[in-house]
């Protein structure tokens, strides 16, 4: 199936669906950690949608990475804030999209940096297949197949609403 | 012009000085370093950047603070570090600098952070990996000579921006012997590109270098006029054996002209900050009321260059 750019899903629509499939775990007690950019966004809402009390944790796992011998460190890297106790905590990772699973990865080894979570979750907006690791999502609003060269990418505009956009290389 | 900094792209590949790079570099370098200040916060102060990579720490001049700096920023990268005990090693037994490096090189050294009584020795050493066609080896420059000492500037440049935020409304002062400090250089480089409007060198005559005014430095022989409604004050070292010879009359003469006193700092504005590179001498650069008082950032100053050491490190080797 090819996705046509104009037939791309709502994307705050996409929020309130995963919102509902993570509902059930609350009883846990839950702490949300964002990859910048896309998944902090996600995060910002499933907070709000969700009603939890703490802040979101914020990842960027430039640090992390496992391209940097190839890539060098990304010239835009924010400093990663986790405003909770990792140590015994119920975590749920959120990113927008889904794909090799190597950002998952390197996420995974930042927050073990700041304790032994009681466990990790994945929570993504969309997951497009073509994994490279045995990773996977707990959570998720839309499963899509793209072509190798296809980008999809989660932004937001200038009215702070998050629409999707997909690049072709 | 070629940059020897810069690789065929344009990306940071040696630190050398920050005379001639560009605006966007500066800010990345401090931009990253902020992002370090977080690593350097956890418990676990150690990001697996540079796992399996050797830096080493090439000391042909003595230094404490810059040493041990470069050593924990390397290691909360995960490196490797190795000290050379320059003065007890085979330059010692008359080995060239050229030879020691092709010895690491063939150690499987990764980076080299230099600091050499010699200004230029960083380049040579970067030059003579180039035509040896190690790109992969990687030079930061820890201070050469009265030539450059680019990762205090930019450490200075770190605490100018976590303090005042922005440098497009600052008014700086360097104060002291300014001719024989790569740290001013250093300083005077960074603040002019990322766009610091005025710039004042504080000091005698006999201490200030004649090309001052061309870098649009203000020059101030005195210091009351010269700190007026500053918002940064940047103390530098005087040192010892300058008090001897033939430039200055000695150092309680020097203290009643040129040191921060507190009535001297009042001439700044209420909030400015104080910085010193270390190390300070009490009593003739500074006085203890200012050098501990709460307009002073000289610790945070320390704090500051490891995550800048950690950034700079990282992106070299990075490119």
């Amino acid at each position: 199936m090819t996705l046509l750019p104009d037939s791309l899903p709502d994307a705050e629509a996409q929020c309130q669906q995963l919102a509902e499939a993570i509902r059930p775990s609350l009883s846990k007690n839950p702490a949300l950690v964002g990859i910048f950019s896309g998944g902090v966004w996600i995060a910002e809402r499933l907070r709000a949608l969700l009603g939890l009390a703490d802040e979101i944790g914020m990842i960027d796992v430039s640090f992390y990475r496992d391209d940097f011998a190839e890539k060098g460190l990304h010239p835009q890297c924010r400093p990663t804030t986790i405003p909770f106790d990792v140590q015994d905590r119920h975590i749920i990772l959120v990113d927008d999209v889904l794909y090799t699973g190597r950002t998952t990865r390197a996420a995974i080894n930042e927050l073990f940096d700041y304790g032994r979570p009681a466990s990790v979750q994945l929570a993504v907006l969309a997951d497009r297949g073509g994994r490279e690791l045995p990773i996977d999502k707990s959570f998720e609003a839309w499963e899509v197949t793209l072509g190798e060269g296809a980008n999809l990418v989660l932004e937001s505009n200038p009215q702070g609403l998050l629409a999707w956009r997909l690049e072709n290389a | 012009m070629h940059n020897p900094q810069l690789n065929k792209n344009g990306e940071l590949t040696h630190l050398l000085s920050t005379e001639g790079l560009p605006a966007a570099i500066l800010t990345q370098i401090l931009d990253t370093a902020a992002s370090f200040m977080e690593v350097s916060s956890r418990d676990v102060k150690k990001v697996p950047l540079l796992r399996g990579k050797s830096v080493f720490n090439l000391f042909f001049e003595n230094s404490t603070r810059t040493r041990t700096t470069f050593e924990i920023a390397a290691k909360r990268l995960s490196a490797d570090v190795i000290n050379l005990d320059i003065t007890r090693s085979s330059t010692a037994k008359g080995e060239t600098l050229l030879d020691t490096i092709d010895n690491l090189c063939a150690m499987d050294a990764n980076l080299f952070v230099v600091r050499h009584a010699s200004s230029g020795a960083p380049y040579l050493i970067a030059e003579h990996l180039r035509k040896i066609g190690r790109d992969d080896i990687h030079v930061v420059n820890a201070g050469d000579g009265r030539h450059a000492h680019p990762t205090q500037g930019l450490l200075d440049m770190y605490t100018i921006r976590h303090y005042k935020k922005d440098f497009t409304q600052l008014r700086v002062a360097i104060v002291g012997d300014i001719l024989h400090s790569r740290v001013a250089r250093s300083d005077i480089h960074a603040l002019t590109t990322l766009g610091v409007p005025e710039v004042r060198a504080i000091g005698p005559e006999t201490l200030l270098p004649k090309y001052l005014d061309k870098l649009g430095v203000h020059v101030y022989h005195d210091m009351a006029a010269g700190l007026r409604d500053c918002d940064v004050v940047i103390m530098l070292r005087l040192q010892n054996e300058r008090m001897n010879g033939a430039l200055l009359p000695s150092a309680g003469e020097y203290f009643r002209h040129y040191g921060l006193t507190p009535q001297m700092l009042a001439q700044a504005k209420p909030d400015a900050i104080v910085m010193h590179p270390g190390p300070m001498n009490r009593g003739v650069e500074i006085h203890s009321a200012v050098a501990d008082g709460p307009q002073a950032v000289i610790l945070p100053q320390v704090t500051f260059g490891i995550a800048v050491r950690m950034a700079v490190m990282s992106i070299v080797a990075g490119n």
